[in-house]
């Protein structure tokens, strides 16, 4: 009998081109989705080279990063953003690539647009200039992020040339508890495993919790593999993920999605797969998340208290602590939810899909937003946003005193005007709390929609359990 | 890319652990639309006040470092965004090479495609480098790639790894690009194969 496989080793054999002895690879690339910030060097290597793009039908390109998130019908004014965008534009014209332009309504963060659009698809494997390609995962699809060089040797071969990385099995058993979502899940996977823990291999997500996790929900774990330092999150292919795409507008359609799925339904790893590394997590263990660091290892429950250096064996990480603790004007003891806030972030490719403007909708819903505090909601896609309108969230998020923004990267790294100013203390729903990450010497905390909407309206960090009846 | 064969020069210490991209170059030099230039941004939180003065006591501000060719930095080095304008800053400064304890999977390749060669070593040996490395102007240190050798300020020489392909490609100054194409064939003979197994991969 054949040796068992992981859901990892069926999509790699199925997709290598070329082994050297020494395990150097070339690997098949079967969708590529690019953005305006990792591509224009790229564009130009392939210009440079009197080359072309190898396969047109498998790329995708959007404007996301720089976007302005207010009334877009005056264009951007800042020149670089703006020339940027511009640059994108014509090199999509002068390549023949499809783009979704900011003012298409199917524009949205990358790793929105791409499941959204059915791009994304079980088995496969899919690049892109950026980290959280690893969102994609969620299908069982092998996506990776890869820097601008290898974003022109994938426009021109349509491969990537890599070796094989290791499997590693997170397996999360049981349920998770009322007010603890994905986000919580995979903030606390971090704070076990570290942010170098999946160095070198991809971590297939697998048990109960994650079976029981909607798309969406699997979307964010999958997305945050990368800040536990993995190659690429996995998780096995089901009916949600079929339901998720079928009729999405570029998911085959007719004998072509039979035929697929079919397919697609050999692809979970085989009982007795072989993983090189294997952690097990109990869900009834987790609590609601929150970051206190600069690294999005440095989580805690939102019961516990702001740690200190002392707390930590290893001299290294000592001294990181203490510049956090200094950067993040926090003081060992201090309980989290005693932590006053400034502004909060609700979207980014983690969190802005229209389950986490629900969740965040279902908190903030008859309530308002503390005084001193400015928070701003931003769908992940043009068409997140006109679903939240039709289910009136706008409404519910406007009534509460939250902005309610057009889609785009924003404040999940604010390469747009939307920052925060030193010192300024977000409670945010996107994936990185590194110093100025979010705007020059602000201060970010991680946490989950439902629990940032509670931040918003107690003006300090909070335990979202306070807020569900 | 420029062929790496060895490299001679000072070392300057970053004894600092999971150094993440944002922090080697910050987002607001991503806007360039070009590879070169970026040498002035790197680690420009850390080496800059928001005055856009420099901070006197950041290892790159200081003699002999101003002219560092080498890095040695803590563990997890590059980790973050995938950006490859954190190699490019590195590049442009005239830093070549980052020895250090472990880095984060697409920061090290992104540095093998920019000509820049990053060495993982033992801590204890890291450290060692880091000592060295804070003696300043006498601690020139050699790296060199044929002999797969660091040798010290003292003329201690130790062993480093490297995957022998890599080292090929930055020995030669090759292009990954140029090297794929020589196997088109078998790539369109995949695509064959895959259009007739999986024809909703194609549109
Ligand atoms: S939302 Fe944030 S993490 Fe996601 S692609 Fe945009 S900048 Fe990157």
């Amino acid at each position: 009998m054949a040796k068992p496989r992981t859901l990892f080793d069926k999509i790699w054999d199925s997709h290598l081109v070329d082994e050297q002895p020494d395990g150097t690879c070339i690997v098949y690339v079967d969708r590529h989705l690019t953005h305006e910030v990792t591509t224009p060097q790229a564009f130009e290597g392939l210009r440079d080279a009197h080359r072309k793009v190898r396969r047109l039908d498998a790329t995708l390109a959007v404007a996301d990063h720089n976007v302005p998130t207010t009334d877009r019908r005056g264009g951007i004014k800042e020149e670089g953003s703006r020339i940027q965008i511009e640059t994108l534009t014509e090199n999509c014209r002068e390549f023949g690539v499809e783009l979704f332009d900011m003012n298409d309504v199917r524009q949205g963060i990358v790793h929105v647009i791409g499941p959204e659009q059915g791009f994304t698809l079980p088995g496969a494997t899919l690049v892109c200039g950026d980290s959280h390609t690893a969102t994609h995962g969620a299908f069982g699809c092998y996506a990776m992020g890869i820097g601008t060089s290898d974003v022109e040797h994938v426009l021109a071969t349509q491969t990537l040339m890599m070796k094989r990385p290791k499997n590693f099995r997170i397996n999360v058993e049981g349920a998770l508890p009322i007010g603890v979502t994905a986000k919580d899940l995979v903030l606390a996977i971090i704070g076990k495993i570290g942010t170098a823990g999946g160095t070198g291999h991809v971590i297939e997500y697998t048990g109960q919790a994650i079976r029981y996790l909607s798309v969406e929900g699997r979307m964010t774990v999958c997305n945050m593999s990368i800040e536990a330092g993995a190659r690429a999150g996995l998780i096995a292919p089901d009916d949600k993920t079929f339901a998720y795409l079928e009729g999405k507008p570029k998911a085959p359609k007719g004998a072509l999605w039979e035929q697929a799925v079919a397919y697609w339904r050999t692809l979970p790893s085989d009982a007795g797969a072989v993983y090189d590394k294997d952690v097990t997590i109990k869900a009834s263990d987790i609590a609601p998340q929150v970051t206190w660091g600069n690294s999005p290892e440095d989580v805690l429950p939102i019961t516990g208290c702001v740690p200190a250096p002392a707390d930590f064996a290893d001299e290294g990480k000592r001294q990181s602590v203490e510049r956090a603790l200094v950067y993040m004007g926090l003081t060992a003891g201090t309980p989290l939810t005693q932590v006053k806030i400034d502004r909060v972030f609700i979207g980014s490719c983690t969190n802005g899909r229209i389950e986490d403007l629900r969740a965040a909708a279902t908190i903030a819903k008859g309530r308002k937003v503390a005084a001193h505090v400015s928070a701003m909601v931003v769908p992940g896609s043009g068409l997140v946003k006109v679903q939240a309108e039709e289910e009136g969230l706008d409404k519910v998020f406007l009534a509460a005193g939250f902005e309610w923004r057009e889609p785009g990267c924003s404040m999940c790294l604010g390469m747009n005007p939307d920052q925060l100013t030193a010192g300024e203390r977000c409670a945010s729903t996107s994936n990185r709390n590194f110093e100025g990450r979010q705007g020059p010497g602000g201060r970010t905390h991680l946490m989950s929609p439902a629990m940032a909407a509670a931040a918003a309206i107690a003006g300090t960090l909070a335990d979202v359990r306070d807020y569900q009846r | 890319m420029d062929k790496f064969t060895t490299l001679r020069g000072i070392a300057a210490p970053l004894a600092m652990v999971n150094v993440d991209t944002d922090r080697i170059i910050p987002k607001q030099f991503l806007k360039t639309i070009k590879r070169t230039g970026l040498g002035k941004a790197l680690f420009h939180e850390m080496r800059y006040d928001a005055t856009g003065k420099e901070r006197p006591e950041f290892v790159l501000n200081r003699e002999p470092y101003r002219k560092a060719r080498i890095l040695i930095a803590g563990e997890n080095f590059g980790c973050g965004s995938s950006r490859e304008h954190a190699p490019w800053s590195l590049l442009d400064f005239g830093i070549r090479c980052v020895i250090a304890p472990s880095f984060a999977d697409i920061f090290f390749n992104n540095c093998f495609k920019n000509g820049i060669l990053p060495i993982v070593q033992p801590k204890a040996l890291v450290d060692k480098l880091l000592d060295d490395a804070g003696c300043g102007a006498n601690a020139n240190i050699t790296v060199d790639l044929e002999k797969q050798e660091i040798t010290g300020p003292d003329g201690g020489r130790v062993h480093f790894d490297i995957d022998p392909f890599r080292k090929h490609c930055l020995m030669n100054g090759l292009d990954d690009i140029g090297l794929t194409l020589q196997k088109e064939a078998k790539i369109t003979a995949f695509e064959t194969r895959q259009r007739s197994e999986q024809p909703w991969l194609y549109r």
